[in-house]
């Protein structure tokens, strides 16, 4: 199986620890945190929030607004609306906050990487 | 009102038989083909798992939404809209919300630090054999839940369409999907069972495209007039309401979160989902596949409440229950309605084969679970070479298969996206905690990975066995025997927040530490992509 040499596995002697403090990292880690965690809460807190109403409000959720649609029709959209709007907002960010950094640590990491014999081999040479 | 609804007299349906059969027929001799031409470069295990690891995002998105929307997504909320009305529409809610949480929390992350099985990522930084048994052994469960689930939508559709509703009739017909679906993955490996993911998502959703704008022109391309037909038919103006179905008692009611909890936290935890992330080559392209799944499936999800609707106007309630297959035949009576014959025909036959290929995803990943983290990892000890590696998969392979006709010949009259919502709620309780654990808490240990993941397993498992989906209701799998403790048809409320609880307890009373090398290694990994499998070049 010639070509699974190509695949890299774990690049075996990276100092991960020395990576993990670098204030490069630091900084990729807290931009995908805080991100990633108060967008996680808002949303389940929405999606939360609708469902208690479904639940527990059902003559709210049945006022009709215009037509035979009501305020659950409208809410439950609007559902649909908030997930694609914060799919398109996770996407800009990680392209303009995220990849950029994670790039520059990658080619760092993988730049300095030595092979089973502690010989230093570049990023293409392995 | 100048749209009469002629009934639907299902006794027609049976004369459409033969070109049923023949679309779907046409259907499996050209997916055959192309999985045949696809499988001549499965080589590797990374070929037979992960597909080389080469589709792009946007085809490995397009076979997430194939994956994703099973026969639940469309005959199950299709009928549950149909006959419960808004209650129905809360699945594709909560169906499409939880990928928010793979996109955000699980995908790229995934992608970065595992290879082949959800297990790669959990048992990263703790104890490999502990790990990956219960990792293994959850994946096990929670595709058994799914498979049953689609096996019960093959009888349905099936004993509408042949009219059969004789047990040896059906059984006989979900030994021909069981024996089609266990050629498909043997021979395609991960890339064939990709390309009918692909394939079958376009069909369907085509098809119910076709099928949303012609319901919406009947209507006028007007929305409150579709729901006032359902209303008028159905003689019930809270079909627009919340509640029908569960807002008649407390316990419903706290039912009804149950399942919200358990469809927006099962999606990033659902092992086939998962594995889809590794048949690309980097974080982004998983970032991508996310993107474009979410897109399909949101817009699937919003032609379903049309066609429900739509059901439950032109079809009418009543005739849908009284159907052969029952719920689950308003989407196919939708279509004859509208379509006649050949609309039927494609829309069976888009059934059959999504039914076809969820089942493959389903059977794929199970075997790369048992060959992969059971027999490499576990009983050879690491020492298996990547061909006697496949080589277990296949025969996993036969023997999920043979599992799964069994199974599906048990299963029947179920919604199908109700069974599914408890496959959903055993993989929210025994793996959402321990992904998200293992990524996020530098803390976490083997000790807490154990108690979330069996407590997890153990507690949803127990709780469906006690509740009334099992026993002591009309509906019930046993209806004779009465044991049903548990009053909630969901397990979701209980065993996801225990799951949750026991991970964290689990871990702040281990007094052994966790590896902190490993855990940077995991935590630099997952978020720059160092050292993650590239796409193998053929």
């Amino acid at each position: 199986m010639g070509h699974e040499a190509q695949e890299t596995d774990a690049p075996a002697f990276v100092d991960f620890k020395e990576v993990q403090s670098t204030e490069q990292f630091q900084e990729l880690r807290k931009r995908h945190r805080s991100f990633v965690f108060p967008m996680a809460i808002a949303f389940l807190l929405w999606y939360f929030a609708y469902v208690l109403l479904a639940d527990y409000a059902v003559g709210f959720m049945s006022t009709k607004v215009w037509g035979n649609i009501n305020i659950g029709l409208i809410l439950g959209l609007l559902q649909f609306v908030s997930t694609f709007a914060i799919t398109g907002w996770y996407v800009s960010y990680s392209n303009r906050k995220l990849d950029p950094i994670a790039a520059e640590i990658r080619h760092e990491i993988e730049g300095h990487e030595f092979d089973k014999h502690g010989n230093r081999v570049s990023g293409e040479a392995k | 009102m100048t749209f009469m609804v002629p009934a639907v007299n299902v006794a027609d349906l049976k004369d459409t038989t033969a070109l049923n059969m023949g679309i779907f027929a046409l259907f499996v001799a050209i997916t055959m083909v192309i999985v045949i031409r696809a499988s001549r470069n499965n080589k590797t295990a990374a070929d037979y798992y992960a597909a080389g690891r080469s589709f792009t995002g946007p085809q490995n998105g397009t076979a997430i939404a194939g994956d994703y929307l099973s026969a639940a997504s469309f005959l199950g909320i299709t009928g549950a809209i149909a006959i419960n009305g808004y209650d129905g529409f809360m699945y594709s809610i909560g169906f499409l919300v939880a990928w928010l949480v793979a996109l955000l929390l699980v995908a790229e992350l995934l992608r970065n630090t595992g290879k082949f099985t959800m297990a790669d990522v959990l048992s990263f930084r703790l104890k490999q054999r502990p790990v990956r048994i219960a990792a293994a052994i959850s994946t096990l469960a929670v595709c058994f839940f799914y498979l049953l689930a689609q096996m019960a939508g093959a009888g349905s559709l099936i004993s509408l369409l042949l009219g059969i509703s004789d047990w040896g009739g059906q059984a006989l017909v979900i030994i021909v999907v069981g024996a089609l679906m266990i050629m498909y993955v043997l021979i395609g490996g991960m890339k064939g069972t990709t390309w009918v993911q692909i394939i079958k998502a376009m069909l369907l959703i085509a098809g119910a495209a076709v099928m949303t704008f012609w319901v919406l022109a009947i209507y006028g391309f007007n929305l409150s007039d579709l729901l006032g037909g359902a209303v008028e038919t159905s003689k019930n103006p809270s079909i627009l309401n919340p509640g029908l179905q569960y807002g008649k008692t407390e316990t419903s009611k706290l039912d009804f979160m149950s399942l919200g909890l358990a469809l927006v936290l099962g999606t990033a935890a659902l092992p086939h989902v998962l594995m889809r992330f590794y048949t690309v080559p980097t974080a982004k392209e998983a970032r991508k596949s996310v993107v474009w799944s979410i897109w399909l499936i949101g817009i699937f999800y919003l032609f379903t409440l049309v066609l429900g609707y739509g059901a439950a106007a032109l079809v009418g309630a009543d005739t849908i229950k009284g159907a052969p297959g029952g719920v689950n035949s308003a989407a196919p009576l939708l279509a004859f309605h509208l379509g006649g014959p050949l609309l039927l025909g494609f829309i069976s036959a888009v059934a059959f084969a999504t039914i076809l290929a969820v089942v493959a995803g389903l059977t794929i990943t199970a075997a790369a679970s048992f060959a992969h983290d059971i027999y490499a990892s576990v009983i050879a000890k690491g020492k298996a070479d990547a061909n006697t590696e496949v080589k277990v998969a296949r025969r996993t392979v036969v023997v999920i298969g043979l599992l799964a006709i069994v199974g599906g010949i048990f299963a029947n009259g179920q919604n199908v996206a109700f069974l599914v919502a408890l496959a959903f709620a055993v993989a929210a309780s025994a793996n959402l905690p321990t992904i998200v654990y293992s990524l996020f808490w530098r803390r976490f240990t083997t000790q807490g990975a154990i108690w979330s993941m069996y407590g997890g397993l153990g507690s949803a498992i127990i709780l469906i066995a006690l509740s009334p989906v099992v026993s002591g209701a009309k509906t019930s799998m046993i209806p004779g025997a009465n044991f049903a403790i548990f009053p909630l048809s969901n397990p979701g409320i209980v065993s996801i927040p225990l799951a949750f609880l026991l991970g964290w307890l689990g871990t702040v009373l281990d007094k052994k530490l966790e590896d902190t090398t490993k855990q940077a290694e995991m935590e630099v990994r997952s978020l720059t992509g160092v050292g993650a499998e590239k796409a193998t070049n053929h």
